[in-house]
């Protein structure tokens, strides 16, 4: 059972995730990459891990998709924007997606795990409960930087995509 | 209780989260379309974070899923710059093809 909703939930991540790369439409990739992102949460789900797949959709399926749709349409795109580009951009990206694909495939089928066989112990490792206990017991230097990170990038992105009036002002009196 | 890795192994997982980078490599070198380029670095996070989810429950450690919480974060700042940097270039040029950007070029 388990098996067959995985592979269903992997087609439908590596599909989509091709269609995004490949529609001419940003806003049909971004649609796309919204179902790419709902399917990754279904994997989290099948793991276990029920409070990063409800973290996984608020941020990236909530937050950040609804800004780069955002993005999109006030940039008014279209499909017809993008520019006539030469075969060799498109024949040497293949052949790189193809050699690395390659490159990593091959590297990790010879790989072996240190824990040789899979085994279930049975105790509770990732709940929100421990989670959280780890978190901030653990890693809680980390989790501080992480406020400091996202209030600098707030910061930062009202700074950048403010209008620069002053320059404006200065035009007009000069 | 039992769980997906008993029934299919690591090693699927390993193939999954590979072959999502690639895609994700793949779109940044084909199109030229910043946006769309950002998309595919969202696609390569998310390998990566799924390829951490599936190790930390192989080995029963929670702190691989708090490197997933650190993760998202760092990818949540980088959309929200980066878009506002994409979002002064469209101001200044009227467009956000990649290839129109040279004006550092001698």
């Amino acid at each position: 059972m388990g098996e067959i909703i995985f592979y269903f939930l992997a087609a439908i991540t590596l599909g989509t995730a091709f269609l995004t790369v490949l529609s001419r439409n940003p806003i049909h990739s971004a649609i796309y990459l919204v179902i790419c992102f709902f399917s990754i949460a279904g994997h989290y789900l099948l793991l276990n891990a029920q409070f990063l797949a409800i973290v996984h959709i608020i941020v990236y399926s909530g937050a950040i998709m609804i800004l780069m749709l955002f993005t999109i349409m006030l940039m008014n795109l279209h499909a017809n924007l993008e520019k006539y580009k030469p075969t060799m951009i498109n024949l040497g990206a293949t052949v790189g997606f193809c050699l690395l694909g390659l490159i990593l495939i091959s590297g990790l089928m010879h790989t072996k795990p240190v824990v040789e066989s899979y085994y279930y112990g049975g105790e509770d490792f990732q709940s929100i409960n421990v989670l959280g206990q780890v978190l901030m017991n653990d890693y809680v230097v980390p989790f501080e930087f992480v406020s400091v990170l996202l209030l600098v990038a707030m910061i930062g992105a009202v700074l950048i995509s403010k209008k620069d009036t002053v320059k404006k002002d200065t035009i007009k009196k000069a | 209780m039992e769980t997906i890795l008993q029934e299919i192994g690591i090693e699927t997982y390993l193939y999954l989260s590979a072959l999502l980078f690639c895609i994700g490599v793949f779109g940044l070198l084909l199109r030229r379309n910043a946006i769309v380029m950002f998309m595919s670095i969202e696609i390569m996070l998310n390998a990566v974070n799924l390829m951490l989810v599936a190790f930390s429950t192989f080995h029963q450690d929670a702190a691989g899923q708090v490197f997933v919480f650190f993760s998202m974060a760092v990818a949540a700042a980088e959309v929200a710059v980066g878009l506002a940097v994409i979002v002064a270039i469209f101001r200044n040029i009227g467009s956000i093809d990649v290839d129109q950007l040279k004006n550092l070029k001698g």
